[in-house]
Order: C-alpha cells, then sequence, then structure tokens
C-alpha cells in the first residue's frame, strides 16, 4: 500500500497510513539510538543506527510512512532527543504506544513525531496496515478489520502541534514580537 | 500542598497548584550537556532567537564525551565554546568541568525551593536540596532559553516514608534501588517521589543525591527531599548561605499514596541486567564474575562514594582479571580524595582513575565494554548495550559492593573482604 499524509498548516502530520513495526514494554533511548552515536545531530545519521541494538536489521527495512506500535512506557531513559529525530530521521510516521515515557512524550510533541497512547496497542500486529486520523482520533486497522478511538492531547499541547512544535510556537509568541 | 506544588506555584505567579494542571513556570537554571546542547543551540539559533533570556541562569557542561573522545564530539564542544562566548553564559572548561549533577550543586547553582530544568534525564538529582528540578530534552532546552519560561503540567506526588536504621553498606543507593524494585521501571511514571521519614532524615546529603537522581529510573518527573538541617550545613559549606530554609510540604498536602518502606530490612542491593528493577540482596549474584567495576557517575561519584570504596579498598588488590575504574565527579572531589589518601588507596590496589567523565555508565569511552563482557557499576542504567557492546551485561550497586567485587573477581557482599 503506498502511504499517504496529510499535514497541518505548521507543518505536522493530520492523517498517516503505513506498515506497523512492532516493538514490546520498556524501549528505552538505549534501545532507540546507542549513545555512541549521539556525536552527531545529523537526522539521517542516526537514522541509519536506530533500534539496531534490538533489531539490527530495522534501519535497513524500515519504509517511508512505517508505524512504530510498542508496550509500555516506551521512550523511557535518557533526555536524548536524538532518539526521536532518529525514529522521525527514518521515516516513521507516528509511534502508538500503550503508554509513553515523560521526556520522550515532549520530545515527540516538540519536534514533530506524532506520539499516541492506545491501551488496545497489543492488538495491532507486526506488518498490519493501519491508518491514523488525528482530526478525529481514529486509528483503523485495515488488515486486522477493527477501529479505535485515541484521546487526543490537551487544547494546550495540541496548539503546539499545530503551530509546527514547541520552537514554531516560541517564534510566535516571543521571538516574532522582540 | 507538597512541596513540588509550592515550588512550581511560586514559579508560575500562583497562590495555589494542584495535580494535572498545566502551567507556565519560570525557570531558576537551564542546563545542557556536550550532547544534549548542539541540538538546543542549532533550535535556538533555527528560531532566529538572538539572545537568551538571562545569561546567568543557563549552564552548559561538556561532561559525557570529555575530555572528547574524537573528533566529532571535540566538534560539539566546540558549538558550546562558541555559544557561551557569544552569549556570555556559564560553561566549565576541560580542568574545570565535573560530572553536572555533582558539579552544579557544588557550586552552589542549586538550591532550595529553585526550579531547575536541564537536557538530561538526570536533571531530577537537585531535589536533593529541596529544588523542583526535571530533565527534558533539547528543544524544551532552547525554548528555555529563550523565553526563561517552561510549560509543565503539575505532577501528582507520591510518599515514600523510610523508617529504621540503615544496615551496615547500605546507602542512599541501596534504599532507592530497592524502591525501583519494589514499584517499578515506570512505577511513578509523570510523578513526583518525596522522599520522607527518619531514614532520610538521617541520611547525608550525598546519599540523597543518589537517591533523587535515580527517580527517573522509576519515570518520576522528580524526586525531592524537604531541606533540613543537613540542608543547611552543606549549603553553608559549599554556596555560603546561611538563611534558615522553612520549605515543606503540608500537613493536609494530597497524595496519591504513601509507600511505607522499612529500612532496617534492607541488605546492599544489586540490579541485574537489564532493567535497574531487577533488585535484589546482593548475596543472589554471588556467582556471577566480573570483568569490570565501575565506581563514579553522577549517582556515585562524590566524596562519600570514593571513601566508601576506599574503605573497602584499603590494603586490598583488584583481581587480576578485572578492571576496576575510579572516577571522582568534580574536579574538587578529585582533590579531596587525594588530600585524604584515597587515591593512593585506589592505585595501590590496582585501580585505574579516570578524570571527570560520564565516559563509561553510557557506553562513551573510558571503558567500554565488549561482546559478552560483564561490570558492577555504581551507575544509574544497565540497559541492553548501555555500557557498550549489545551482548555485555551491566549490574547496578553501590561503591562497598562494587569495590568488593573488584576485589574478589565476582560480585559479592563487602561482609566477604
Amino acid at each position: 500500500m503506498e502511504h499517504e499524509e496529510k499535514f497541518y498548516s505548521g507543518g505536522n502530520i493530520m492523517e498517516a497510513s503505513g506498515r506497523v513495526w512492532k516493538f514490546g514494554d520498556h524501549i528505552n533511548t538505549d534501545d532507540i539510538i546507542a549513545a555512541r552515536y549521539l556525536n552527531t545531530t545529523d537526522g539521517k545519521e542516526l537514522a541509519a543506527h536506530c533500534m539496531e541494538t534490538i533489531m539490527p536489521d530495522f534501519p535497513g527495512k524500515v519504509h517511508q510512512g512505517d508505524i512504530i506500535v510498542a508496550g509500555e512506557n516506551f521512550g523511557c531513559g535518557s533526555s536524548r532527543e536524538h532518539a526521536p529525530i532518529s525514529i522521525k530521521g527514518c521515516g516513521i510516521s507516528a509511534v502508538i504506544a500503550k503508554s509513553f515515557a515523560r521526556i520522550f512524550l515532549r520530545n515527540c510533541i516538540n519536534i514533530g513525531l506524532p506520539a499516541i497512547e492506545l491501551p488496545e496497542a497489543e492488538e495491532i500486529n507486526e506488518g498490519d496496515e493501519i491508518s491514523i486520523d488525528f482530526e478525529n482520533g481514529v486509528i483503523k486497522n485495515i488488515t486486522g478489520k477493527k477501529e479505535y478511538k485515541f484521546a487526543k492531547y490537551p487544547e494546550f499541547l495540541q496548539g503546539i502541534i499545530k503551530t509546527g512544535g514547541l520552537m514554531k510556537w516560541v517564534q510566535e509568541k516571543h521571538i516574532k514580537s522582540e | 500542598m507538597t512541596i513540588s506544588e509550592k515550588i512550581i506555584a511560586a514559579h508560575s505567579d500562583r497562590e495555589s497548584v494542584s495535580a494535572g494542571e498545566f502551567v507556565e513556570s519560570r525557570v531558576d537554571l537551564v542546563l545542557a550537556n556536550d550532547i544534549t546542547a548542539p541540538l538546543a543551540i542549532e533550535e535556538f539559533e533555527k528560531a532566529g532567537a538572538k539572545k537568551v533570556f538571562d545569561p546567568k541562569k543557563i549552564v552548559l557542561v561538556p561532561d559525557h564525551f570529555t575530555p572528547c573522545k574524537d573528533i566529532k564530539s571535540a566538534e560539539l564542544v566546540k558549538t558550546l565554546r562558541r555559544f557561551a562566548k557569544a552569549h556570555k553564559v556559564r560553561f566549565y572548561e576541560i580542568g574545570r568541568v565535573g560530572i553536572e549533577h555533582a558539579l552544579l550543586p557544588e557550586e552552589g547553582l542549586t538550591l532550595p525551593g529553585d526550579f531547575i530544568i536541564g537536557a538530561d534525564s538526570h536533571t531530577c538529582t537537585y531535589g536533593a536540596v529541596g529544588a523542583f528540578s526535571t530533565g527534558m530534552g533539547s528543544t524544551d532546552i532552547a525554548a528555555a532559553m529563550v523565553t526563561g519560561r517552561v510549560w509543565i503540567k503539575v505532577p501528582v506526588s507520591i510518599k515514600f516514608n523510610y523508617t529504621g536504621k540503615r544496615n551496615k553498606y547500605v546507602g542512599g543507593k541501596d534504599l532507592i534501588l530497592y524502591t525501583i524494585g519494589r514499584i517499578g521501571v515506570d512505577g511513578a511514571s509523570y510523578k513526583s517521589m518525596e522522599f520522607t521519614g527518619e531514614t532520610i532524615s538521617n541520611l547525608p546529603m550525598d546519599d540523597r543525591f543518589t537517591m533523587c537522581n535515580m527517580a527517573i529510573e522509576a519515570g518520576a518527573k522528580n524526586g525531592i527531599i524537604a531541606p533540613d538541617e543537613l540542608t543547611q550545613m552543606y549549603l553553608e559549606e559549599v554556596a555560603g548561605r546561611s538563611q534558615e530554609i522553612k520549605l515543606k510540604s503540608d500537613a493536609y498536602a494530597k497524595y496519591e499514596k504513601t509507600i511505607e518502606i522499612d529500612a532496617g530490612k534492607i541488605q546492599p542491593q544489586v540490579s541485574a541486567p537489564h532493567l535497574p528493577s531487577n533488585a535484589k540482596n546482593v548475596e543472589e549474584f554471588s556467582e556471577v564474575k566480573i570483568d569490570q567495576s565501575v565506581i563514579g557517575s553522577c549517582t556515585n561519584g562524590r566524596i562519600t562514594d570514593m571513601r566508601r570504596a576506599a574503605g573497602i579498598m584499603n590494603g586490598q588488590t583488584v583481581h587480576p582479571e578485572v578492571r576496576c575504574i575510579i572516577i571522582p565527579a568534580t574536579q574538587k572531589i578529585y582533590g579531596q580524595a587525594l588530600k585524604e589518601g584515597l587515591i593512593e588507596i585506589f592505585l595501590n590496589a590496582g585501580c585505574v582513575i579516570s578524570p571527570p567523565t560520564c565516559g563509561p555508565c553510557l557506553g562513551g569511552h573510558m571503558g567500554v565494554l565488549g561482546k559478552g563482557e560483564v561490570a558492577i557499576a555504581t551507575t544509574n542504567r544497565n540497559f541492553i548495550g548501555r555500557m557498550g557492546h549489545s551482548e555485555s551485561y551491566v549490574y547496578l550497586s553501590n561503591p562497598e559492593v562494587a569495590a568488593a567485587s573488584a576485589v574478589k573477581g565476582k560480585i559479592c557482599h563487602p561482609d566477604m573482604i
């Protein structure tokens, strides 16, 4: 299936669809990007090593638009923003998990990588084709023929997301008015 | 209100706040290191920001890959130097720098009642002096460098009440490993961990830093201990502050729950690979052979840790098949250890002494593990590949256990020495 994406005016994603990569509980930031690669800030370079500690063939096989689905506490550990940057750099259009670690979730909101909390995440399988409608909070599992509603972010955070991330929001509120 | 709510309210121009609210808070200190600052600086400059909100409240600490391990890390530190010079913010050069979470309290930059954010997950360490202090990513730091503010959801608090007398060789590390073992690595996710009770009142400051440092390993937003006489004495010594600090949770403050812990029942703890929550009594691992012992880090690289490790190591020799790496966390700690003869004890035992660096804790440099190798470390994380190869293994412990294990060649209770 061709992946389809729609975007908010700020540049963040509104609709996405793609193939699922499945991960377990407590996937930490060392799993996502090992510290030995943190001597760069380049998204493409980081993407080349994304998840390689726990799934060595991931960087080579992931496609633009694919979606990560995981268990509890995704992104726990370090504050390294390199983790969501490496995921975004791989072309992943969204991460769905039963729950997220807090610094990782902040980083996703700030850099515009959609992160969705879904209690039923375990019902989605590796390789499933799914679509996400961010505006209406709906995930469709096309392969599994199931539909899920997800809770939208509080209004305050949606504002940051729709503006295109934290720095654009800061630009609007502070820098332009200087 | 809880102590955390009081600090957040005071920094949000509010009479009171309650758990679950979103507020924008003023920050007293913004921290970033050689890994996280370059991304923050990129974001700051890309957004077209011209100046920082207050140069005195921003501090850049190159401590992770320093002294620079390769060309790329040297370039990262150059970015910090350039930015620090241009915006006149604090920057610690090699030779003055130490591990950030040991250095900043020592410099008197973290005070009770402060609201501190840092692009490093272990920023929660400063809760030990009664600050509200939490880790974030680089973009949050970039935004705060512009605005001096940060958005935050007021966390619910869990009270951890410790009673009883600590057993021999049981310190802050054992209390926190035991606690994480009980509640799990997401047992306090998004929440505030408030440590109280008679055991905490009698706990030395360095142990308090260790406990608050590892609040993030239970997923917490912050860890905090109300300042008391010990805090007061510490601040007078390091920061030259002498006024009385009255900052504590109200008697009727709201907690999600209170967890009672009998500290008298806790023995030295070891957390097995690959989660800090895999904590058990040290004896459970007595057959585990080790290749390396690391004593240092933002968790356990302070002078008390050096003294405790040296107490075990005195007159002993490191096992011939073990590398023991000692990392005093700051120059001041290094100097003090030298003055007290601790460095000589380590040298005579066959340890190697590292300059202050995060180095091996995150598999960066200065003690990376190869395939199949096993380490015991006084650090904070034992995730897969944390200290090197994806098939290497890290056990977490306190300094006495790490020192005793280095001598024996396998994990052991300090009483075995």
